[in-house]
């Protein structure tokens, strides 16, 4: 009875802690998706130099740790300029995973795209559709159905990633557990901590799953 | 006064010709049917004639102004831009596999270049669309997405969204080849329907009765050059040279 009453004690701080870690993962992901888009369409260009730029930009933040990307932001930029400090832990954090994330988005919408049928283009050329409508009516959307999946998958991936952001001190899920462990010297805190993710990480999964089975249901 | 005429358009993939100086002339209302074995070059004649495929030299006029001209597979004359977007217009092709955007319905696919290319209002286009769709036989079908359609259905659609843009001129690629037999009718009526009404035609299509019933000449291609031209009669009973006897001789 009273491990249940010390673990409803924790539950006020987790949940704030796992608020902060859905809210950076949402936030990121979002604004990742729509950066994306750009850096795809960027490296598909006929553009060499705009093609290359984001060819780069997609390499960089694939090749190099997201927590190296996440303390650079914070710790190294301010050191450059004192202009680049960012104050806000959350604000930082925010920045770092969408930058990284779009990365990868970003190779996700590329196949996506690349899998519309050719025929589409001509259809859409041949009505007299110009390079831009075409992406914009016809492709992105029909894209997008195929994005679900994967973009579902890089979400969880990112919820879990999330937990990285307790070396800048901010209190995300995992650092509240860590804070909660070592100030009741209980390792027990790590139960419904867990548990939590998991619930999170089932939630998320089902919604994504309902969207891609409404989309289905559409086309 | 002819619709599209070519001087000796040639196109090669690598070393291989795919035209071979192709020199034809379309009238205003005609309706040409080609036929040939596969490989002949049938598809890149029509993908060359709309812009589709870059052929490597020879000039392409419409209604007997210079389209576009090209040599060594460089443009050397075209037509003022707009001018050009405009005259491009006035083909509209239909695909052997329909091709119909999968994320708008069946009034949505017909709209889309109206509203998008000429700039008419949501209430004109759709007026205009849901008159095509009744034309071949939809009007049932207007609010379904296309992968909820048969492939006769879907061909249909794709009929009335090239319609929907006005074109003097119809190229369609072997538009009931991907089609289970029992519903090449249906698009084959609609064809008919749009030939009665004066649309001039190019159809690649091995339909011979389609070919006898409409067609004012038929076309036999190949290995790139138009080897007959004569009215379906002559053609079909009277074919002149071994290759379009044994092609004859292999589709019947
Ligand atoms: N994009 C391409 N690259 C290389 N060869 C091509 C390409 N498109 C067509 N061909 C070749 O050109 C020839 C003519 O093709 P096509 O016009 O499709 O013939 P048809 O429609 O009469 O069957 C064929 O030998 C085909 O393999
Ligand atoms: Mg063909």
């Amino acid at each position: 009875m009273d491990t249940l009453q010390h673990m409803l004690s924790w539950m006020p701080a987790l949940l704030n802690g796992a608020k902060i870690t859905i809210a950076l993962t949402i936030c990121a992901t979002v604004a990742g998706l729509i950066f994306s888009f750009f850096l795809a369409l960027g490296k598909m260009s006929r553009n060499i130099i705009i093609s290359k730029i984001c060819s780069a930009y997609i390499f960089f933040f694939r090749g190099t740790p997201l927590l190296m990307q996440l303390y650079f932001i914070y710790y190294a930029l301010p050191l450059l300029s004192p202009v680049l400090t960012i104050n806000n832990r959350f604000l930082a954090a925010f920045i770092a995973y969408s930058l990284n994330s779009a990365a990868y988005c970003a190779e996700i919408v590329r196949a996506a795209i690349q899998s519309i049928d050719s025929g589409q283009f001509e259809a859409a050329k041949v009505l007299g559709l110009s390079h831009g409508q075409t992406m914009r009516l016809l492709i992105i959307p029909q894209s997008i159905r195929r994005l679900v999946p994967p973009i579902g998958n890089e979400f969880i991936m990112m919820l879990k990633d999330a937990s990285l952001v307790s070396i800048i001190a901010l209190a995300d899920l995992t650092k509240v557990t860590r804070s909660i462990s070592s100030s009741d010297a209980t390792t027990l805190v790590y139960i419904p901590a867990m548990i939590i993710y998991l619930i999170i990480t089932a939630f998320f999964t089902f919604v994504f799953n309902r969207i891609e089975a409404k989309m289905e249901e559409r086309e | 006064m002819s619709i599209i005429r070519t001087e000796n358009l040639n196109n090669f993939y690598g070393d291989l010709q795919v035209l071979k100086d192709i020199n034809m002339e379309i009238e205003q209302g005609e309706v040409w049917v080609i036929i040939g074995p596969s490989g002949a070059g049938k598809s890149t004649l029509l993908r060359s004639l709309i812009t589709l495929e870059d052929f490597t030299s020879g000039k392409i006029f419409l209604d007997d102004e210079l389209f576009i001209h090209r040599e060594d597979s460089k443009v050397v004359e075209q037509m003022e831009a707009s001018r050009y977007k405009q005259k491009l217009l006035e083909m509209g092709m239909v695909f052997q596999r329909f091709n119909l955007f999968p994320n708008k319905t069946v009034l949505g696919n017909v709209t889309l270049a109206p509203m998008n290319v000429l700039g008419k209002s949501e209430e004109e286009a759709n007026e205009i669309a849901l008159n095509l769709i009744n034309r071949v036989g939809l009007s049932d079908k207007v609010d379904f997405y296309p992968s909820k359609l048969s492939g006769g259905q879907q061909q249909r659609v794709a009929i009335a969204r090239a319609l929907a843009m006005e074109p003097e001129i119809m190229l369609f690629d072997e538009p009931t080849s991907a089609l289970d037999p029992e519903l090449v009718g249906e698009v084959l009526n609609v064809m008919k329907d749009l030939a009665t009404q004066g649309m001039t035609m190019m159809v690649v299509s091995h339909e011979m009765g389609f070919a006898r019933e409409v067609a004012d000449k038929v076309i036999f291609m190949a290995d790139g050059a138009i080897l007959e031209t004569g009215t379906p009669d002559e053609l079909f009973t009277n074919p002149k040279t071994d290759k379009a006897r044994q092609f004859l001789a292999s589709i019947l």
